[in-house]
């Protein structure tokens, strides 16, 4: 673990700023349907009121299962989303109101993403050293030897560039994919699910790869993932979601040694265990509600052990508790 | 009924399948043996290629043409079904084997109610009337834990959640009461809490009603906690086989062992993850010899002129030369 | 450089693509037939024994002669006779040939051009331009495509002066096949391009600031070209046909330049009267023609995308 702790990291520290965020998606039946089965507008809050904030140099990983809008934060940060409302602020620069396009161009360069399926993230028709190069050739600038320099950073041959991504296993176009994140010279990487199709082996292999990099170019990450186990190796902080929102975040130690929501105690809880011999857990209630139609109050309310009243009713904020923030009236 | 010797409910011999291909024959499953006994639970871990769900589709007689098997023979209760007639082997399917797959949804038939597909099985396979076999069906969706299950009958798949439609494909593959039952990846597309679920509901049917599960998956923290006996694969060979607990918490077969480091679960605080280098081969330039050498930090040149025997080891078998210290 | 290009070769030669060729006997047939077929359309001056517009060297003492027969005047055979004025029907069949296949060609590169276009900015953008493109397209439809033609073919008329009626006729042919073969390109090319942009390489590109025309060219119109091909090949043999159809009923090539179609226009009036030659070669060169390019067709479907079926 690197040294910093990510608790002082306030503001003046902080990378990745993200602020109220929200995402509504329009998943209304086609208008002639609308009015002819007299359907409802539905709308679909991915994310709703979100903030956190990434420190520099740092690892914040978001971890929820499907349907709690970690994917959508991830692209509404590297801009292939608008957010409905709130602001991104990235290196201090709001990309949510900055009218000034070349600073924002400028921000955005900073940004790459490593994307979860290795196969759909590669273009099948184009060479390596394009693949690898686009970032810097889609701006107009030079790319002498680019692509062998960083095949070689991430571990691949320089001999590779003109071959064609098909030639590769899965772990190989990884590589490649980190390869072409890196071409800009990022700041911030956004990494979606990165080893989620890969086998355990060469999970490991991109895991440490990704490490490396990290500490050689002073890289942050935002790392999406449903997997508690590479979180817990990966991350310096954890934010949890749960139905578009937030609803804890912990420096690691502190969440997996003393997880506060009770949603992030049933997530540990249920997790296997790689030495849960014979282990028979009380299954978890219930399963992840309808997000069109999410629970009043709190959203975890009717799956959760120890609700009360309130929680139907009102929804909790996030509040600071000791080294965590925490979204439940509950929690100590 | 006395208690004689234990006869496994699923007996797998030197099993092979080929696949005939332009660039030669593969063979994604190479001389395979294991057995399973009544109530107990096999986990088939490997990563993928490995060959575990075609091992899963060769006992249950579902290879894909040109696949097939190729040598070896399967016995379910003593009797060989490896060589069994089309219409033979499709009552055997229903009747003592069930089948679990990945994607519930296209093991259900997504235009009829689920409890038509319940009872139509179970009228194939039982011999009961009608009316028994809604009752029948109502009873298997109510054991899976599926809410209001009288209510539910008529709704159609895609009324239905996901955990909740794999715990319907699950009804339908116990409904017939078979000895067996095959799960590939039962619970990789669901989340972890639904996991939880559904890997709870399948050890209590092993228990409640002494079915033997062959689990199929890449998970090793379901392994753990789910199975019996574990099985690794590497490359459609067998690299080990024994007691879930001996080969989790000490392996002896180097693809076991790096496997085993390499999950972040293992590294505990450490920085870096342990890896094997490099990738599983694919199956048209599968390697000399032990198939595994190319990647075996202990690898000699016997290794790379000659497969591997499966060996006594650990308590269990394991496919490697050295397994058991230098000379052996 | 010599070797490398040997290795493509090779490389080629192994690829699924020619080891299914090679396994296709039909494949084999109608490429030997389509190929045999092309190279005398294009090869016709050098090849054909007459130049049918030529009207020197044409002799009205031939007309009528029957295939491999001396002609009763001047004695001299021809290998499929002659109509009735005396041009050399194996002659006037290469030439031809030259008219339907460059018609037939250029109609569909326009449609490729235009559906291939108008499919990637449907798929691409969506909204309400995609369902504009596409009800545009299912208009198109609901027209008979030779309607429309002969349509387009009055229309243009009226707008030509007369003596340049002829040497319009190829070209209004051309847009008229083109205009009614477009759709079929378009609705696949957007169907795949919906497929490819959700593709996170796509996304890969978008955030990394490449512009929508350069991801549409650049990104995706090489991962949908796979079955533009295949209907390019069919919409070739149609194109033909079409072709044919439309010179047949006088509106198509004038017999100045008389097509396929045309000859075929042309024999029927002699087909009761014993000379059936003249109408019989020309149809079977049009059949082998459509045929041996509509069945490479459904072999190149078959191979480069079995679902399309």
């Amino acid at each position: 673990m690197t040294a910093q702790s990510p608790k002082q990291a306030k503001s003046k520290n902080a990378l990745v700023s993200v602020k109220h965020l929200t995402r509504d998606f329009d998943v209304s039946p086609p208008w002639l349907n609308r009015v002819l089965e007299g359907k409802k507008k539905a709308i679909l809050q991915a994310v709703s009121d979100v903030s956190f904030e990434v420190a520099k140099n740092s690892v914040y990983a978001l971890v929820g299962e499907s349907g709690s809008g970690k994917s959508t934060i991830g692209k509404i940060v590297v801009g292939l989303l608008r957010p409905t409302s709130g602001t991104v602020e990235v290196g201090g620069v709001d990309l949510t109101h900055e009218t000034d396009k070349t600073r924002i161009e400028e921000t955005r360069v900073g940004i790459q993403m490593i994307f979860q399926d290795p196969y759909a993230s590669l273009n099948p028709r184009w060479k390596v050293k394009d693949i690898i190069e686009e970032p810097v050739a889609a701006r107009g600038r030079d790319v002498t030897g680019l692509a062998e320099k960083l095949l070689e950073q991430v571990g691949l041959s320089a001999a590779d560039i003109s071959k064609f991504p098909h030639e590769f296993s899965g772990g190989q176009r990884q590589r490649i994919c980190i390869a072409r994140a890196l071409a800009a010279e990022p700041k911030l990487i956004v990494c979606d699910e990165p080893t989620s199709a890969l086998d355990v082996s060469v999970q490991a292999q991109v895991l440490n790869l990704m490490s490396d990099l990290r500490e050689e170019f002073g890289l942050t990450y935002l790392f999406i993932s449903h997997d508690l186990t590479i979180v817990q190796h990966m991350a310096d902080t954890i934010g949890v979601l749960y139905l578009g929102r937030l609803i804890e975040e912990a420096p690691r130690n502190e969440l997996f040694d003393n997880p506060r929501h009770p949603y992030t105690q049933m997530l540990l809880e249920a997790a296997p265990k790689l030495d849960g011999f014979g282990r028979e857990v009380e299954p978890p209630k219930g399963e992840i509600p309808d997000p069109i139609n999410p629970p009043s109050g709190c959203a975890y309310h009717p799956r959760c052990p120890i609700a009360v009243e309130r929680c139907k009713n009102e929804r909790p904020e996030m509040k600071q508790r000791d080294k965590a923030r925490v979204a439940c009236f509950l929690a100590k | 009924m006395a208690k004689t010797v234990k006869k496994p409910v699923l007996s797998v011999k030197n099993l092979s399948v080929e696949i005939p291909t332009r660039q030669g024959i593969l063979t994604p499953v190479d001389q395979l043996s294991f057995d399973i006994e009544q109530g107990k639970i096999l986990g088939v871990v490997g990563e993928s290629g490995a060959g575990k769900s075609m091992t899963g589709n060769a006992v249950i007689g579902l290879l894909d043409p040109p696949a097939h098997i190729s040598g070896g023979e399967i016995r379910l209760k003593g009797k060989r079904i490896d060589n069994l007639e089309r219409e033979a082997l499709r009552k055997v399917r229903g009747k003592e084997i069930g089948m679990v797959f990945q994607d519930p949804l296209t093991s259900l038939n997504p235009l009829l109610p689920i409890g038509e597909q319940l009872t139509e099985t179970i009228l194939e396979h039982l011999p009961v009337n009608k009316n028994e076999a809604q009752e029948r069906a109502i009873a298997a969706l109510e054991e899976v834990g599926i809410p209001a299950a009288a209510q539910r009958i008529n709704s159609y798949p895609h009324e239905f959640s996901g955990g909740m439609r794999q715990r319907v494909v699950i009804a339908l593959a116990l409904c017939a009461e078979p000895s067996l039952v095959i799960a590939d990846e039962p619970t990789t597309a669901l989340d972890v809490s639904v996991q939880a679920q559904i890997i709870a509901l399948l050890k209590r049917l092993c228990r409640e009603r002494g079915t033997a599960i062959m689990l199929i998956t890449h998970d090793m923290g379901v392994i753990a906690e789910t199975a019996d006996e574990v099985a690794v694969m590497y490359a459609g060979r067998l690299a080990e086989l024994g007691p879930v607990r001996n080969v989790l918490t000490s392996p002896t077969h180097p693809y076991t062992q790096g496997l085993m480091a390499s999950t972040p679960l293992a590294a505990k605080g450490k920085k870096r993850l342990s890896q094997i280098p490099g990738a599983m081969p694919r199956l048209t330039d599968l390697p000399f010899g032990c198939a595994f050498h190319p990647r075996c930090p202990i690898a000699k040149d016997k290794c790379r002129s000659d497969p591997a025997p499966t060996i006594e080891a650990g308590g269990g078998k394991a496919a490697c030369w050295y397994v058991n210290g230098e000379k052996s | 450089m010599a070797n490398a290009f040997k290795d493509t070769v090779i490389r080629a030669w192994k690829s699924d693509f020619m080891w299914s060729f090679r396994r296709t006997p039909v494949a084999i047939a109608s490429f030997v037939v389509a190929l045999l077929l092309i190279m005398g359309a294009v090869l016709a001056p050098l090849i054909a024994p007459h130049n049918p517009f030529d009207p020197a060297t044409l002799n009205l003492m031939n007309g009528f002669s029957a295939p491999m027969e001396p002609n009763q005047f001047t004695g001299e055979t021809f290998w499929l006779g002659t109509d009735d004025q005396g041009r050399d029907v194996f002659s006037t069949i290469l030439f031809g040939m030259r008219i339907s296949l460059f018609v037939g060609f250029a109609a569909v590169a326009f449609a490729m051009t235009l559906g291939v276009t108008l499919g990637l900015i449907a798929g691409y953008v969506g909204g309400w331009v995609g369902a504009l493109i596409m009800r545009i397209a299912d208009v198109q439809l609901t027209f008979p495509g030779i309607l429309v033609a002969m349509l387009i073919f009055g229309i243009a008329k009226g707008f030509t002066p007369i003596d340049q009626r002829d040497e319009m006729a190829i070209w209004v042919l051309i847009i008229a096949i083109g205009l009614s073969e477009w759709v079929q390109f378009a609705r696949v090319v957007r169907g795949a391009t919906m497929v490819e942009k959700n593709k996170e390489y796509v996304q890969a590109a978008r955030l990394n600031g490449r512009r929508s025309a350069g991801i549409m060219l650049r990104h995706i119109l090489p991962n949908v070209l796979g079955p533009v091909l295949v209907i390019a090949t069919i919409s070739l043999a149609l194109a033909i046909i079409a072709e044919a159809t439309l010179s047949f009923l006088g509106v198509g090539a004038p017999p100045t330049q008389p097509s396929l179609g045309t000859l075929i226009r042309i024999g029927q009036g002699f087909l009761f009267s014993g000379e059936w030659w003249i109408i019989l070669f020309p149809s079977i060169t049009l059949l082998a023609l459509a045929l041996s390019v509509n069945l490479l067709g459904d072999w190149l479907r078959d191979v480069l995308n079995p679902r399309l079926r």
